[in-house]
């Protein structure tokens, strides 16, 4: 309790400490830093459609943050977010365009195939660590890389649209994971069912990690493997699930980006939302419920920030430097506690010299 | 009567624990001031507070009859007070001048010309015989604490801490830091020894103030009271260093180990062709020198490490490759040498810790969910059965308990198992008498109750003290396997050394 309760200290101060630093930057040039601020949350939240757009990003920041946070669990750093969101988008538009059925069926078969996808695109990084011990950094990278030339190389090739070279063809609306009731509550914007599939996964995993015999395994290798291995925990089996998870959670990032937020998958380009979950993850202190609340929050600088450049002088950057000195902010949190641990016992000091006589009369009497 | 050091009536709390209450201090200059106490009994704690690394919610600390505010570790060093750490802080690729000097290197270019020299007139003063261009991790653990040393006689300390300094040496080495101890009082500086082991007070210490649970006991005079006096004032009762042990018969194999080939991490030999039992009712002790291929034949015999050839079997059933958990669950129970790096999970509760061989199975959880209550209940009923102390109970994280309340839970974990065979590997290092006598007896109880035990230690007097037999190991070798009543230290010491021929060492 005393832990988590510290963690959103940490991360609220970080947020506040990152806000102020983007308003010393706006008026560093030239603009009002309220009107700024004003406009980049009006941005995210001024009407239903923009809190729509704002939950829509923040959707697969999400499943992004919760992937990243998972395989930190166990000791692993996933890195290769963006190309398990690729490969599991990929998996998902297969679906989108030649499978047809009845509307829950289909869901979940998009959501299986985008799991599985990312889950392939993982457990390849998982595999490669545990049988020869390959960092899996240097292996998800890679593997980001081999996503994204496959894209390349696939979607021309097979999924071409009409016009454009450089992206597939549009997925029909009615196979997307966009829903005419939510479209209408959400006057249009990008809303789509993808939250439940957020709110869901945000549930499981926090379910698995707290309650489960797997969950107990995962964080006992990630903590100290040593002890893991010691106990008769595999911990090259705790590797390869770990990494396999994490992977088809960024594969559900990535339908819910390429079949819900938009349409069809660009080539030639990494989505930066797969690298963004790291910040949600630290953000959001690797808590799952906390990367819900970081993903919404991050969610919302990204759809305000267009806003806010339209209505004032302020680049659209600034919004991304926010999120950068927070994350920064976040990461540097060790220097912030000891910091004001060093206060705290200053002031406290100071008052017991202050009453120092008095209590010592007092435990003299007492003796 | 002049005082160098005084802490008068310290008190230090801590979330759930007072580690330091009304406690004072005097350490008089030129003497050798022990301070005794069991661990967690605040003697670190204490320490800390006069280095700077903590604040003492009250009390006042006076240097050479001023009183001081030392605020931080660089306050300690300017009043001439140094710490050697129970960890060594060394830069392992660097030289011995070159740490000593670390921090006051004085000016941009480097005089290490001049440094070098100084340490070595300090080195020749002191007796440490330090050669100052030695890179650290080219020489021994003793010789590093000798760095360690110097580095604080370099910086001009006059009041000396040792944190439990002997954990780390072998015993010749525990001897040469004696002798440092003494020259350093006979050339007018002052020490502080914090320690739990009384052969070492004895040996050098003029006075000792002893502490329980953070508690003031006595002052006393080194060598006008008994050590037996002065662990029954640490421990709080009187104290058997001898486990009362009554006569058993052996029963039936339990491990058996047969023409066992290990290799190290380094590839090579580590266990050559190594044959033991450990029979029902029986503790069978292995004596060696650390190195000898100890580690390796319990990490074989546990599953830790591959069996080149050979087999491992428990009860007959043959347990040579198979996973860890099947060898737990046939009744291996593993006290580990490491407890930080293998024995717990620091970061995690300490009820997760005591289900951490057993989560997976009824009652702690069903189809693959986690019991909570019970698990917690099975770790309260462990705490309570082990007397492990800890702030917030079992909500603790492992890593806040101190050295000797973590091995006890440990100790209390394999015991809870119920194996057939527990393998304690050095289950009492760094651990205080109270501790030790504890851990001790539940051995022995393990045996009484028809149950074997293999124990791995570096100290003979714990060999001899629980052993039924003895199992001399040199060079990943048995040298021979030996009655404990029908031999003694003496011979054993010698097969230590590889000496084969029993009549040759008589």
């Amino acid at each position: 309790m005393k832990f988590k309760s510290n963690a959103f200290l940490i991360a609220l101060s970080a947020v506040i400490l990152g806000l102020i630093a983007g308003g010393v930057l706006m008026m560093a040039i030239g603009s009002n830093p309220f009107e700024g601020f004003f406009y980049l949350f009006r941005g995210g939240l001024m009407n239903m459609e923009r809190i729509g757009n704002t939950i829509a990003t923040a959707i697969t920041l999400m499943l992004v943050g919760l992937s990243v946070a998972f395989a930190f669990k166990t000791g692993l750093f996933n890195i290769g977010a963006a190309g398990q969101m690729l490969i599991g988008g990929l998996c998902a538009t297969l679906v989108a365009h030649y499978v047809f059925l009845p509307r829950p069926l289909y869901l979940i078969v998009i959501i299986a195939a985008a799991f599985l996808g990312g889950a392939l695109w993982g457990v390849i990084p998982g595999l490669l660590k545990a049988k020869f011990n390959v960092h899996e950094v240097v292996a998800t990278i890679m593997m980001n890389w081999i996503a994204y030339w496959s894209i390349y190389y696939f979607v021309p090739a097979y999924l071409k649209g009409p016009s454009l070279e450089t992206e597939s063809k549009s997925i029909a609306i009615e196979q997307t994971l966009r829903s005419p009731w939510l479209t209408k509550l959400f006057d249009g914007g990008y809303m789509n069912l993808g939250i439940f599939v957020a709110i869901a996964a945000v549930l499981v995993v926090k379910f698995v990690l707290d309650k489960t015999t797997l969950g107990f395994e995962l964080k006992a290798v990630g903590s100290n493997r040593f002890c893991a291995e010691y106990a008769g925990i595999r911990v090259n089996r705790n590797v390869i699930i770990s990494m396999m998870i994490a992977g088809g959670l960024a594969g559900l990032a990535g339908m819910t980006y390429y079949t819900g937020y938009s349409r069809n998958i660009q080539i030639g380009v990494l989505p930066s939302m797969g690298f963004d979950g790291i910040a949600v993850a630290l953000l959001g202190a690797s808590n799952p419920i906390g990367v819900f609340f970081s993903g919404l929050f991050f969610g919302m600088l990204q759809s305000g920030k267009g806003f806010m450049n339209a209505m004032t002088e302020v680049p659209p950057e600034i919004a991304d430097t926010i999120i950068a000195t927070i994350i920064y902010f976040t990461a540097t949190s060790v220097l912030f506690s000891k910091f004001w641990d060093k206060v705290g016992r200053r002031r406290k000091e100071r008052e017991q010299s202050r009453t120092g006589t008095a209590g010592e009369v007092k435990e003299a009497k007492h003796e | 009567m002049s005082h160098v050091i005084e802490m008068l009536n310290i008190r230090k709390e801590f979330p759930g624990i007072v580690a330091n209450d009304n406690i004072t201090l005097q350490v008089e200059k030129g003497e050798i001031h022990a301070i005794l106490g069991e661990n967690g009994a605040g003697k670190s704690t204490l320490m800390s507070i006069l280095f700077g690394l903590y604040h003492a919610d009250r009390g006042t600390i006076k240097v050479r009859g001023k009183e001081v505010h030392i605020a931080s570790p660089n306050d300690a060093t300017d009043l001439g007070i140094g710490m050697v750490h129970q960890h060594f802080q060394l830069v392992q690729n660097f030289t011995v001048t070159e740490n000593i000097i670390l921090g006051m290197e004085g000016g941009f270019v480097l005089d290490r010309k001049k440094a070098g020299k100084k340490i070595k007139a300090l080195s020749e003063q002191y007796g440490l015989s330090i050669n100052p261009e030695s890179v650290i991790e080219d020489i021994t653990v003793g010789m590093q604490q000798r760095v360690e040393i110097l580095k604080m006689l370099y910086r001009d300390a006059e009041i000396l801490i040792f944190d439990e300094p002997t954990a780390v040496l072998t015993p010749q080495e525990i001897e040469e830091l004696m002798q440092i101890m003494r020259n350093m009082v006979k050339e007018g500086k002052s020490v502080i020894l914090i320690t739990h082991k009384l052969e070492e007070i004895k040996a050098v210490a003029d006075r000792c103030t002893i502490i329980r649970r953070g508690k003031l006991v006595d002052v006393v005079d080194v060598e006008s009271t008994s050590s037996a006096k002065m662990a029954a004032m640490m421990v709080g009762r009187p104290v058997n260093f001898k486990v009362a042990k009554e006569a058993m018969t052996a029963g039936d194999a339990v491990l058996n180990v047969d023409h066992l080939h290990v290799l190290n991490s380094k590839k090579l030999p580590a266990v050559k062709d190594f044959s033991l039992q450990v029979r029902a009712g029986e503790i069978v002790g292995i004596a060696g020198v650390d190195g000898n291929g100890q580690s390796e034949l319990v990490e074989a015999i546990t599953g830790l490490r591959h069996i080149e050839s050979g087999t491992v079997s428990i009860h007959g059933k043959d347990l040579t490759h198979v996973s860890i958990r099947e060898r737990n669950e046939a009744g291996i129970g593993h006290i580990p040498e490491d407890r930080q790096k293998r024995g717990l999970v620091m970061n995690s509760a300490l009820s997760a810790n005591m289900v951490i061989k057993e989560y997976y199975r009824a009652p702690f959880s069903k189809h693959g969910i986690l019991n909570e209550d019970v698990i917690e209940k099975h770790a309260q009923d462990i705490c309570d059965a082990f007397d492990v102390r800890s702030g917030e109970g079992i909500r603790s994280h492992a890593g806040k308990l101190s050295g000797g309340n973590q091995q006890k839970a440990i100790v209390g974990r394999e015991m809870a198992l119920e194996p057939d065979l527990i393998i304690a590997v050095q289950p009492t290092r760094g651990l205080d008498v109270g501790a030790i006598e504890y851990i001790h007896k539940r051995l022995v109880e393990h045996r009484d109750k028809g149950k074997a035990v293999l124990l791995v230690s570096f100290e003979l007097d714990e060999i001899f003290n629980l052993s039924d037999r003895i199992a001399v190991m040199n060079s990943g070798e048995l040298i021979d396997i030996v009655e404990t009543k029908q031999t003694n230290e003496e011979e054993v010491g010698l097969m230590m050394a590889g000496v084969k021929n029993k009549e040759a060492a008589r």
